[in-house]
């Protein structure tokens, strides 16, 4: 028995689809525009109705073997061809049995008599058809073969019978048209024929700001659901893009515990091993905080492990970009060199943030990049209004953990709002890393600080460091609090000497106490020694003279004995009594 | 229905797609506008797009009933388009002047 999924996104398929090719529009619509039905294109001149419906046509022919037919009402089939040209679309290799034209302007001289209808049209095309085994079908604006017709009930009759035809015939088909702005028969005809189609999509712009911001809208999909919002798209080098605004909130973003080196040893270890591949780091602080700095030392970790890197700068060419780089020890020339890393200059100033988002989207899908540092992306905030902008950098932020790029965005901090830490726009809360660099203004000095603000799923150390920047590299230094105040730069050297110095003085201190104790040790040992030697002199004194004594005794007597003996006098007892001393 | 022509001839080609309300229309309309102004003077030539899609496709006539109206190259051939109800448009593109019934 097969597994039961349960699909919870929103393309779950109930119509078979017809895939357009265009990127980011078959995510839209859930596939593609619904197979063997109609789809109506609506919008005003300029808005790329034409490039949307021959890609669906050219992709319909090279990828899924469906022949198509382009009838052109207003444009001349042959300019149609040379503007697709630049799209790089090779229309030359499907011309013939996979794709053709059929010139269907109305005679601008025609003269009219009466009712008439598409007859002619369909049978040409139905003949057209069977020959080709076409199954795609383009109606590039109807409106203009509409308008002359006499009067609306003609319109609707004619819309109904094409309608009918395409049906009949299975066709996949894209009608489009200019939206109806003002009150008239093409109008009515775009307003009944959403009625009647199955699928409709509007295409519309705004100007922001001076900037176009155009959109796409699916307003009708019969049989299937869509994704409803407005989607910002542009005509890019390679033709129709759609960017997705919706997220498909299970996505399967890759979820990776490799860690990746910030290009700074003691950044690594404040964040527990670096940053984890797949994540968004944000890096803020106002200008001249070494955001790019930081960026530079992460692009070049990531480059000597072998990661193809995408550095996109909105300040700098870059050249400067390397040259400014390679004065603080991050030298990225031999990997520019290499091929591994692409630094390139986008200027704020050229296009929407809708075109930045998906020409910075393909630079890495084309540099095959696994590690991408946009420098600032606060500059995409220049590109149109706040509301657009914040979305396209989430967007970013969503479509980079979706191919599992590491993203690096620095982001300028209005030194007005300094005080508030959050940023323009507001991918703070989406960023998977937040470090904050600013500097403190103390004794004279404007030191750089680093902090970090979030870190998810990583310990993090919670301290303030001094990022310090010399031709030697990047490093961290462990910043001095005193008094509730944070000394940096000359403040903290002074503070370490002091400390050095107060150490050295109590070892010193130490050092001649201990020679001291030396001395008096040696000393008491010496007395000692000197004394010892008195006790034994005294002691054999003593001695020498105990017998000394004796002697003289046996020597006095014997000598009494003897006077005695010459006096010839008394006799004396032997025990004493005679002693005259 | 077409007569015998000459070098003076007006050649006619119209375009019908089956027999379709117009198309019955545009047939008969022209019928009479000849009878009437070009006796004897015309050919006309009366194709079924659906039968003959390929001739539509070369003559690029994708509206009909459509009345091609042929002149020598190369100038290019008039066309009306349309069940030919109104009938002096269609004299003016046939040449003829209205004053001749």
């Amino acid at each position: 028995m097969p597994p039961i999924t349960m699909r919870l996104n929103p393309t779950v398929v109930h119509t078979p689809k017809a895939p357009t090719g265009i990127r980011g529009l078959d995510t839209v619509m859930g596939g593609g525009v619904p197979s063997g039905r109609t789809t109506l294109l609506e919008g005003g001149p300029g808005m790329g109705k034409t490039v949307l419906a021959l890609q669906t046509l050219v992709h319909g022919a090279r990828a899924h073997g469906e022949p198509g037919i382009f009838v052109a009402f207003e444009e001349h089939p042959e300019r149609i061809v040379r503007n697709a040209e630049s799209f790089g679309w090779d229309l030359s290799s499907l011309e013939g049995d996979r794709l053709a034209f059929l010139d269907a302007r109305p005679d601008t001289d025609l003269i009219q008599s009466g009712a008439f209808d598409l007859g002619g049209l369909l049978a040409v095309l139905g003949a057209r058809t069977k020959r080709m085994g076409a199954k795609r079908i383009v109606f590039d604006a109807l409106d203009v073969v509409l308008a002359l017709m006499p009067d609306a009930r003609s319109v609707r009759r004619e819309v109904y019978r094409l309608h009918d035809w395409l049906l009949a015939n299975e066709l996949t088909a894209i009608i489009t048209t200019k939206a109806a702005r003002t009150a008239g028969d093409a109008n009515e005809a775009a307003s009944f024929m959403q009625f009647m189609v199955d699928c409709a999509i509007v295409l519309g712009h705004d100007l922001v700001q001076g900037v176009s911001q155009r959109h796409l809208r699916v307003v009708k999909y019969r049989g299937s659901s869509f994704l409803e919002n407005v989607h910002p798209y542009v005509i890019g080098p390679e033709g129709f893009e759609v960017a997705r605004t919706d997220t498909d909130k299970d996505s399967q973003a890759r979820i990776s515990t490799e860690r990746l080196s910030t290009g700074v040893s003691r950044l690594d270890t404040m964040l527990g091993g670096g940053y984890f591949r797949g994540a968004a780091i944000l890096v803020t602080g106002a200008p001249g905080t070494a955001k790019t700095t930081l960026s530079g030392a992460f692009t070049l970790s990531s480059c000597e492990r072998g990661d193809r890197t995408i550095f996109v700068s909105f300040d700098s060419p870059p050249a400067e970009i390397v040259r400014n780089l390679a004065s603080v020890a991050i030298d990225l020339a031999p990997h520019v060199a290499a091929g591994t890393l692409k630094v390139v200059a986008a200027h704020a100033l050229r296009g929407s943030a809708e075109s930045h988002l998906l020409y910075i989207e393909r630079l890495v899908e084309e540099h095959g990049a696994r590690c991408l540092v946009i420098d600032p992306v606060s500059a995409l905030g220049k590109s149109g209004n706040d509301k657009v902008s914040r979305s396209v950098v989430e967007r970013l932020v969503e479509w980079c953990k979706h191919v599992g790029v590491t993203l690096m965005c620095t982001s300028l901090i209005d030194v007005e709002h300094r005080d508030a830490e959050g940023t323009p726009i507001q991918i703070s809360t989406i960023a998977d890393t937040w470090i904050h660099l600013d500097y403190l203004v103390r004794g004279g000095e404007r030191n750089r600080t680093l902090s970090i603000v979030k870190s998810r799923g990583t310990e993090h150390s919670n301290q303030v460091r001094e990022l310090l920047l010399s031709h030697g590299g990047v490093t961290l230094a462990d910043v001095y609090v005193a008094g509730g105040e944070v000394l940096m730069g000359t403040l903290r050297f002074e503070r370490e000497r002091a400390e050095r110095q107060t150490t050295h003085e109590r070892e010193e201190d130490q050092e001649r106490s201990k020679r001291l104790l030396d001395v008096e040790t040696a000393e008491l040992g010496a007395r000692l020694e000197i004394l010892r030697t008195q006790l034994a002199l005294k002691e054999r004194e003593r001695r020498a003279l105990d017998a000394a004594g004796d002697e003289d005794v046996d020597r006095h007597s014997a000598g009494l004995r003897s006077v005695h003996d010459l006096r010839g006098g008394d006799r004396m007892t032997t025990d004493g009594g005679g002693s005259d001393g | 229905m077409a007569d015998a022509g000459d070098d003076h001839s007006v050649r006619l080609r119209l375009y019908v797609a089956g027999e379709g309300p117009n198309s019955r229309q545009a047939r008969e309309n022209l019928r009479v506008i000849c009878e009437a102004h070009l006796a004897g003077r015309h050919v006309i030539e009366v194709l079924d797009v659906f039968e003959e899609p390929e001739r539509a496709l070369d003559d690029g006539v994708y509206l009909t009933p459509q009345l091609l109206v042929l002149v020598l190259p190369p100038a290019t051939p008039r066309t009306v388009v349309g069940n030919l109800s109104e009938r002096e448009v269609v004299l003016r593109a046939l040449g003829v002047s209205d004053g001749v019934a």
